[in-house]
């Protein structure tokens, strides 16, 4: 396994000294957005989520929610973690949408309501049933967080996943939406103010 | 598994009433899974929830399932929308918490956010007009500025351009204000995925079980 890097946002926005000094400015930020990113990937318990598994869901949420280097960073991650790699990457190209979209639970926001692809676990190829169930589960969270409701919840039990199993897979996806956006907004600084 | 909580399962149901709509009044919330009750948290998740006030909240209770998680998400938290050398105003970076709530759909987050807008920047008027017509609200170039860069990192795909950052440039912000405005929008993805799928919104007013 490739070793974890001292900061892992740094590395994958390859952040130039000078942004670097600028997000130095924020230094808790800096800090413990690589110690969440660690209590993720190097956690104390694993028994509940496997860190093979955890690479592998890292790998689907971020190649949906983009095609740039964070994507790449975890697909990488995740080929080094599990032979099931490929088959999760490719069922990431094969269910690419937009978002966020949904249903509202708020019966005054009806006319805001909108379609799109909703995947479920049965869908998803070649991939054993408790892991396409969190697939599925961040498929949702990726594209129409606003429908989570009792059944996905229900879902992912059925599938074997324990409370404390959803507590942190919910906490992977959530970190994951915020890491990969600083770094497109990261490297997205880098270009304007080069 | 030695920790019997893990192998509690069920998802929680209720009979309440969801918001209408979004709002600026005191929305509540409720767990689909079952927090670790107040007296049953253990020195490790009592150390996660960083300050024991937390331990009424049931969001933050269920999230100390996860206690290093917790800990370490909560001052990334802090980080963003409470260090106040120099860079973007507060109410700036809570706007963006705003938007990113807004287009999300996170009826509690915005909730929350729009209030604390509203009042650091005394513009109540402004953000209840986010809240009511959308992410389309004319804001004024300085907030709209703001908001088309909070909608563009919430998209998926991830929307962010250069064009983004120079309409803030052009609107005064320098390269710290931009990242401040960044990080709370990017951060709001982080919470509205917890607060939408962790749980649900109840109707303001509504006594809580």
């Amino acid at each position: 396994m490739s070793p974890v890097p001292t900061d892992v946002i740094d590395e994958i926005a390859s952040v130039p000294p000078e942004l670097g000094a600028v997000r130095r400015r924020r230094p808790d930020v800096r800090e413990y957005a690589q110690k969440y990113f660690e209590s993720i990937f190097a956690p104390v318990d694993d028994s509940q989520f496997s860190v093979a598994d955890r690479w592998l869901v890292a790998a689907f949420a971020t190649r949906l929610t983009a095609d740039d280097q964070t994507a790449e960073f975890y697909a990488r991650r995740a080929r080094e973690a599990s032979p099931a790699a490929e088959a999760v990457l490719t069922a990431a190209e094969q269910s690419l949408w937009s978002g966020p979209f949904g249903h509202y639970a708020e019966p005054g926001l009806a006319s805001e309501n909108t379609e799109g692809l909703r995947l479920l676990a049965v869908e998803i190829a070649g991939i054993e049933p408790r892991l396409a169930a969190a697939l599925a589960h961040a498929h949702l969270l990726t594209y129409r967080l606003r429908e989570t409701d009792a059944a996905s919840h229900d879902l992912l039990q059925d599938a074997g996943w324990s409370t404390d199993g959803i507590v942190t897979l919910s906490q992977l996806l959530a970190f994951l939406a915020f890491q990969q956006r600083v770094i497109a907004s990261l490297t997205v600084l880098k270009e304007v103010f080069a | 598994m030695t920790d019997t909580a893990a192998t509690a399962l069920g998802t929680l149901r209720y009979d309440l009433p969801h918001p209408d709509r979004f709002t600026t009044e005191q929305v509540g919330w409720v767990p689909w899974l079952e927090p670790p009750a107040k007296d049953d948290l253990t020195e490790r998740q009592l150390t996660g929830l960083d300050d024991e006030r937390r331990a009424n909240s049931p969001y933050f209770r269920l999230l100390a399932r996860d206690p290093e998680l917790l800990l370490n998400r909560t001052r990334t938290d802090k980080g963003i929308f409470y260090n106040e050398d120099a860079g973007a105003p507060r109410a700036d970076r809570e706007l963006a918490a705003a938007v990113a709530s807004r287009l999300n759909g996170c009826v509690f987050c915005a909730s929350v956010h729009a209030r604390f807008a509203g009042k650091l920047s005394r513009r109540e008027d402004d953000v209840a007009r986010l809240l009511e017509e959308g992410v389309e609200a004319d804001l004024g170039p300085r907030w709209n500025a703001v908001k088309a860069a909070a909608i563009a990192l919430t998209q998926t795909p991830i929307a962010l351009t250069s064009a983004h950052v120079e309409a803030l440039r052009a609107e005064g912000f320098d390269e710290l204000s931009i990242l401040d405005v960044l990080q709370g929008a990017s951060f709001f993805n982080n919470a509205n995925r917890l607060m939408l799928t962790l749980g649900r919104a109840v109707q303001p007013g509504v006594e809580l079980p």
